[in-house]
């Protein structure tokens, strides 16, 4: 008998906000422990929330992405218990009023199919601080800095049925949030968390009883994670044993599960409206101007890169995986008057996103900016340089040795295209090799292949082929 | 005797050199030397800092550069945080406690030149209506220091009675402003709540808290609240609108004014001889040209369990960041982390907060919250409603502050029940957010009684001027305790 797999995903999406959601301290990732933590986030007596405006703003980008509904009239809650990185022993989250209600989002699984998986809200909280093992030997000590960053938990409907469509909802999701710009995305950092709860049940059944897999950094783990759970539920049943509803930690180095917390330890967290802050309201105009400034999403953004462009869909989901991926491909072929769409697309998705994968680097980190690499591809263009001269200008481009005209200059690279000197080259190439001349005369046309490459390297690369190829086959009829 | 004088008057003084800050403020601390160890009206007197800052305020009302309030020390209330200074809130939880700022009133009043004496003694977090719950030991009445000074601001009326501070700070939250002033013949007035912030004062019921000045006179607490009011963008529930001048109106005639009196306020538990002081009160006023007119308050009876509800369900969070990690008491050798916070807490708190925070949990727990904390706030929109009605009719309200004169210590801290009625007629105050004053108005068993003034939202400036009208045809707010004279 088969068993049917149920998942929904709580992911947290630490908002890109300068300051704590409500204190004016740094958000800024990775400071000495407690050094960007103000007495409002420590919650000293007598301190008070203010709410820091520009979440608002980023929460209706989100809802509207969403096609969600957005909450007009939203309000903060108090959600109370006990824990050292918790300083004023309630979390302030929103519990019955999210700012952003019931939306969808469409996800594409590896062999082509969609399927619509529903967001059941999206609600604004402040982040807790983290505990700090090991500083002082023998001691729990507790970092701030993180308490009162901006989240957004963004709750899915139980939809997925697999931890495929499970990683590619979580994905999507990671995608949408960056092109918004309303969360950096970067999982090793914190700053994008998904939690997963995982059920299994007999076709027409009731729901089973979930098991919560907590503080996954990963989308290779998360699915690995997710596969394995519903593997030990399925076997604890099948063996007669039941699920019972708790949170398990994803161990990667032996890739198990196991037990952090079962229910019997839940809180009755107690939650209340938080009498320190209003309700936060929203009106229509506030969302049309949050919707003027919606940027292209990444599914109209790829369908139309395949229209637009003439790419292929697998070029075209490259070029659009990142928000600044796709501005500096549309920038450069811009800067290259669209001259040849194709070339600029194989360079950004060869060698450019080689070197950056291969020195770790983001988009706006890259050494070669758009208008650097539109002046390399300009001479490929115009024949200055060889597609094989390129590579080298490149990587001397990306060392910071100047631009590419620079480099060809300094380095002699400039294409050989002079007929004469071609010619001389050719002669010398063929008077050098007659039995090879004897063996192409005889038929083996492929011979042809080796006096290019001969020309080629006897010309330091810099000939070019295209002519030498023509001088050959007319010298060798 | 300089003690004597009004703020005014002081004011003037200290500009035309009579005396000078310094020599004011310690007149004060003598005074307090000499009569507070037998009181316990304040928790920490800070001398040095008192004349420290009065030096200053000398230099600027030399240099002609002083506001009204400059050189006139003042007391806060231990709830206050003050930088530098501890600030307890009365409690064992923050005997220890320094905090590295200043509350927006401390701040308000320090850029005013305000030297400042002390914190006052108070209920333990604001929690009582005597002041007895604190931890550094009960305040006296300085009108019978057998009986209680009211509470939870008890410190701060018992030092204006007495005589040993000018001028006070406090805060309400059922009452623990108006209750005290009542007690011990003073003048207090709770604002409309979002008039002056909250920022930097140790929260009990946020929804509820409200600072306000306690002084000898109307006219004395229209001058410190112009300087304690205004919007604060720290405190997201301060009102955004400009800040009146309180003493604007009050030398305003009252001819025409219209006087509510609910008669549901003269009912039974009402003591007499209270009852015939606000009602001879009441026809002072009538007497200066005011109308009384009859008002119904049907839903009185509401406000205290509303409200005992309500504030120790935001007590109960409010008081959670007290958990001996950061700051505040830590139990001594804890065993593990739930050692340390049920100890922590255990030994922190007293008898009274943890009650409140235990009822406070109970209420917002699952499957009692419909029942409790959503029922308490209908209630407390029916409360507010009456008043809203109520207002179509009359300009103001007017009836007792508390049911009886100040109880004598002891008397009512093993009846938690009796205290907390104690505060019927003020707590509905709170629960709808209005402003109201109480004034003193005469004695009753020997001990004083205030007359409850209360107004439609933002109208401290006549609240003020009817008070100070009345006081200028009384004088109940210029007496003080033979001893004390």
């Amino acid at each position: 008998m088969s068993w049917e797999v149920v998942i929904g995903l709580e992911i947290h999406a630490q908002l890109t906000t300068k300051s704590k959601i409500f204190s004016g301290a740094s958000t800024a990732y990775g400071a000495a422990p407690n050094s960007q933590a103000c007495p409002i986030d420590i919650g000293m007596p007598g301190m008070l929330p203010v709410l820091n405006q520009a979440v608002i703003g980023k929460s209706i980008l989100l809802g509207l992405a969403l096609d969600a509904e957005i909450g007009k009239r939203s309000v903060f809650d108090r959600k109370n218990y006990f824990y050292p990185d918790l300083p004023k022993g309630y979390q302030t989250t929103q519990f019955e009023f999210p700012i952003v209600g019931q939306g969808k989002m469409e996800i594409e699984l590896e062999d082509g199919t969609k399927k619509i998986i529903g967001v059941t809200r999206a609600h604004l909280e402040e982040d807790a601080g983290k505990s700090v093992h090991g500083l002082v030997p023998g001691q729990t000590g507790v970092d701030l800095n993180r308490a009162g960053t901006p989240l957004l938990e963004i709750v899915s409907d139980p939809d997925m049925s697999s931890a495929k469509e499970a990683v590619a909802y979580a994905k999507k999701m990671h995608e949408l949030v960056q092109y918004l710009g309303i969360c950096d995305g970067n999982m090793q950092e914190g700053s994008f968390r998904v939690d997963s709860n995982v059920s299994v049940r007999r076709p027409g059944e009731p729901l089973g009883t979930r098991a919560e897999l907590k503080n996954i950094n990963s989308f290779r783990f998360i699915e690995k994670a997710i596969e394995i759970e519903i593997e030990r539920q399925i076997e604890l049943i099948e063996s007669g044993g039941t699920v019972v509803q708790e949170t398990r930690l994803y161990d990667a180095d032996n890739d198990t599960t196991r037990s952090m917390r079962t229910k019997e330890d839940a809180n009755d967290y107690r939650y209340f409206p938080c009498p320190d802050l209003l309700p936060v309201i929203i009106t229509d105009e506030d969302i049309e101007a949050v919707r003027a400034t919606m940027p292209e999403l990444p599914d109209a953004k790829r369908a139309r890169f395949v229209s637009e462009f003439g790419l292929s869909d697998y070029d075209a989901a490259v070029l659009t995986s990142s928000r600044a991926m796709a501005e500096f491909f549309e920038q450069l072929v811009t800067l290259t008057d669209a001259k040849d769409i194709k070339l600029c697309a194989n360079w950004m998705t060869s060698g450019f996103s080689a070197a950056l994968n291969r020195d770790g680097l983001s988009v706006e980190k890259s050494p070669v900016s758009a208008k650097g690499l539109a002046g390399m591809i300009v001479r490929i263009l115009d024949n200055s340089i060889s597609g094989k001269i390129a590579k080298q200008v490149f990587d001397a481009m990306w060392k910071g040795e100047g631009t590419a005209d620079e480099i060809i200059e300094a380095k002699g690279l400039k294409q050989i295209t002079d007929t004469g000197a071609i010619e001389a080259l050719v002669d010398e190439v063929l008077a050098n090799n007659p039995s090879q001349v004897e063996a192409y005369k005889a038929g083996q046309t492929k011979m042809l292949g080796y006096f290019v490459g001969q020309i080629m390297k006897a010309s330091g690369g810099q000939a070019n082929p295209g002519q030498v190829n023509q001088m050959l086959v007319a010298k060798l009829k | 005797m300089m003690h004597n004088l009004t703020i005014k008057q002081m004011s003037e003084k200290l500009r035309a050199g009579e005396f000078t800050s310094v020599q004011l403020t310690q007149h004060y601390l003598d005074r307090i030397d000499k009569f507070d160890a037998e009181l316990n009206a304040y928790i920490t007197v800070t001398p040095e800092l008192a004349i420290s800052m009065a030096e200053e305020a000398d230099k600027r009302i030399a240099a002609g550069d002083a506001e009204l309030l400059t050189g006139i020390p003042v007391a806060h209330k231990d709830i206050f945080c003050t930088d530098g200074v501890k600030t307890s809130c009365a409690s064992k939880m923050l005997d220890n406690f320094i905090a590295p700022y200043d509350a927006n009133v401390v701040t308000l009043l320090k850029k005013m030149g305000m030297p400042i004496l002390g914190k006052t003694n108070m209920d333990e977090f604001a929690m009582g209506s005597s002041s007895e719950s604190s931890y550094y030991g009960a305040t006296k009445n300085p009108w019978d220091h057998k009986a209680v000074p009211g509470g939870s601001s008890g410190g701060a009326a018992a030092v204006i009675a007495a005589g040993l501070a000018p001028m006070a700070t406090g805060t309400d939250t059922g009452g623990s402003i108006r209750q005290p002033a009542s007690f011990c013949g003073i003048t207090g007035i709770k604002p409309t709540y979002g008039a002056v912030s909250r920022f930097g004062i140790i929260a009990y019921a946020s929804s509820f808290d409200q600072a306000g000045p306690m002084t000898r006179s109307a006219e004395d607490s229209a001058w410190m609240l112009n300087a304690m009011a205004g919007f604060d963008e720290r405190d997201s529930t301060s009102l955004e609108r400009e800040t009146p001048d309180y003493t604007i109106e009050l030398e305003r005639s009252l001819k025409g004014l219209k006087i509510g009196v609910p008669a549901e306020y003269f009912g039974e538990g009402l003591d007499s001889e209270v009852s015939d002081v606000v009602k001879a009160a009441i026809a002072e006023i009538e007497a200066l040209g005011a109308e009384v007119v009859e008002v119904h308050l049907p839903n009185k009876d509401l406000a205290v369990p509303s409200y005992y509800v309500l504030a120790p369900a935001e007590a109960s969070a409010n008081l959670s960041r007290f958990d001996g990690m950061r700051f505040g008491y830590r139990c001594e050798k804890p065993n593990d982390l739930e050692d340390l916070y049920k100890r922590s807490r255990s030994e922190g708190f007293g008898e009274e907060v943890k009650r409140r925070i235990m009822v406070g949990a109970y209420a917002l727990s699952a499957g009692y919250y419909d029942a409790y904390y959503l029922k308490a706030q209908k209630l407390r929109r029916m409360v507010r409603d009456d008043f809203i009605k109520a207002f179509n009719e009359c300009d103001v309200i007017m009836g007792p502050v508390a049911p009886t004169p100040a109880f004598n210590i002891g008397e009512k801290s093993d009846d938690q029940v009796s205290m907390y009625l104690s505060d019927l007629y003020t707590i509905p105050v709170n629960l709808a957010g209005l402003p109201a004053l109480s004034v003193p108005a005469g004695f009753a068993q020997d001990r004083p009684v205030g007359l409850h003034i209360v107004g439609p939202y933002f109208s401290e400036a006549k609240l003020l001027n009817i008070g100070h009208q009345f006081q200028q045809v009384t004088d109940w707010h210029t007496k003080m305790p033979a001893q004390y004279q």
